[in-house]
């Protein structure tokens, strides 16, 4: 018996407190991983996205979940995988992006989903997360995990990531 | 022949080039000819083992005996993949592997744009999923197929060289049997004709811009439909299987 002691909106709050593991700075629900939360008599029903397919965090998130809401006394948990919707970074909110700047990821540019598929690289800006200069350039398409490019900034000339915009 | 069967045989053709592809480019992992591209193959590695997981798994459902996407990547023999001829061939120089990479990332792109619309509901998220991704590795080799050809007097002639090796591995990518027509008339397929149209001129596009040729059409090997291969793939499963093989059952 779960929804006798607790509520969908407790429920995201308790998913709220949850990390992400790669960058603990922001939560999973702010990233836009967990899509629905549902209650039934018997279970708690979470329904979640990848962010890339092949992205090696996401049984850490189903962990992360089943682990989290057995601590707030919820027994019986099942993750549901979708891929439909694909995720997207547009799903990251104003507050996750301030969060990732501050950390020293520049946030995906809004807006910019890339669509591109031959030499139109990218966003046409990328600001350098601790200097803000904008004279940046791309190193490389590809990170230090699957959702990053590597950029380097040619004022203060240290290298950071983007969180690429997809 | 039955749409499922048709539908079994389908997702292990996407999977199996996914996986068969990932695995050579995890063959590059620490040998990289510069740290970021070492972490951008790893990266595509990480991609395409993970869009092959997606239709492992599915294929498995569809064929109801309880195969997970372990059993069919890790205890299939060599005569059981569905995979490209072009994405086992070997990863060779820096070059080659680009080539490669490009001839099969621009077939990808447009099997998954079409894909997108398949009547499959399983098959077209798979497609709208994997579309973002193979986006950045079609950049990625374009780019370097430009900077490799449109670059030094050796690198010119070394892609050029690459180019015309796998040219003869592109004819495979299109050919159709049953299972395409079976699915096609449902709706769940595409007809890989109209796909090598767009492909033809990606890949027209990019040899130009790259100051290469492209090679005449001559002899095109085929294999992939009746699961026929070159004897690098062999090669390939001995060692992707080992662990499965020596330790049945293993678990992380």
């Amino acid at each position: 018996m779960v929804n006798e002691k607790h509520t969908e909106k407790q429920i995201w709050e308790f998913l709220s407190e949850i990390p992400d593991p790669e960058i603990p700075v922001i939560t999973i629900t702010e990233l836009g991983v967990v899509r629905k939360v549902e209650l039934s008599n018997e279970k708690v029903i979470i329904t979640i996205t990848p962010t890339y397919t092949g992205c090696p965090a996401m049984k850490l998130f189903e962990d992360e979940i089943i682990k989290t809401l057995h601590e707030k006394g919820i027994e019986t948990v099942e993750i549901n995988l979708v891929y439909s919707p694909a995720w997207t970074t547009a799903w990251m909110g104003d507050i996750a992006r301030e969060k990732l700047r501050k950390y020293g990821i520049a946030p995906p540019v809004k807006g910019s989903e890339d669509k591109g598929i031959l030499f139109e690289s990218g966003p046409k800006v990328v600001a350098c997360p601790r200097c803000k200069s904008e004279n940046t350039i791309l190193k490389s398409q590809f990170g230090s995990t699957a959702c990053k490019a590597l950029y380097q900034c040619e004022t203060c000339l240290e290298p950071f990531d983007y969180f690429k915009c997809i | 022949m039955e749409t499922k069967d048709a539908l079994i045989n389908y997702c292990l053709r996407l999977g199996d080039s996914s996986l068969i592809l990932g695995q050579r480019m995890a063959e590059w992992c620490s040998n990289g000819p510069i740290l970021e591209e070492d972490i951008a193959m790893t990266n595509l590695s990480l991609d395409l083992i993970g869009q092959a997981r997606t239709m492992l798994s599915y294929s498995g459902v569809v064929e109801g005996k309880g195969r997970s996407e372990d059993d069919l990547a890790y205890r299939r023999e060599e005569r059981e993949f569905y995979n490209t001829l072009l994405s086992e061939r070997p990863n060779g120089h820096f070059g080659d592997t680009v080539v490669r990479n490009f001839l099969h990332d621009a077939f990808f792109y447009y099997l998954y744009q079409a894909l997108k619309s398949s009547k499959d509901e399983m098959i077209a998220a798979h497609a709208a999923k994997s579309i973002k991704e193979v986006t950045y590795h079609l950049r990625h080799s374009s780019e370097w197929l430009v900077r490799l050809g449109d670059g030094t007097v050796e690198s010119h002639e070394k892609v050029q060289e690459s180019l015309n090796d796998l040219w003869e591995y592109t004819g495979d990518l299109f050919e159709m049997n049953e299972v395409d027509e079976v699915l096609i008339k449902e709706g769940i397929a595409v007809d890989l004709q109209k796909i090598k149209l767009e492909w033809d001129k990606t890949i027209n596009t990019v040899i130009e811009r790259s100051t290469l040729t492209r090679p005449e059409d001559a002899y095109m090997h085929s294999g992939r439909l009746d699961a026929m291969h070159s004897e690098y793939l062999g090669h390939l499963i001995a060692d992707m299987q080992f662990l499965q093989r020596a330790y049945p059952e293993a678990q992380w």
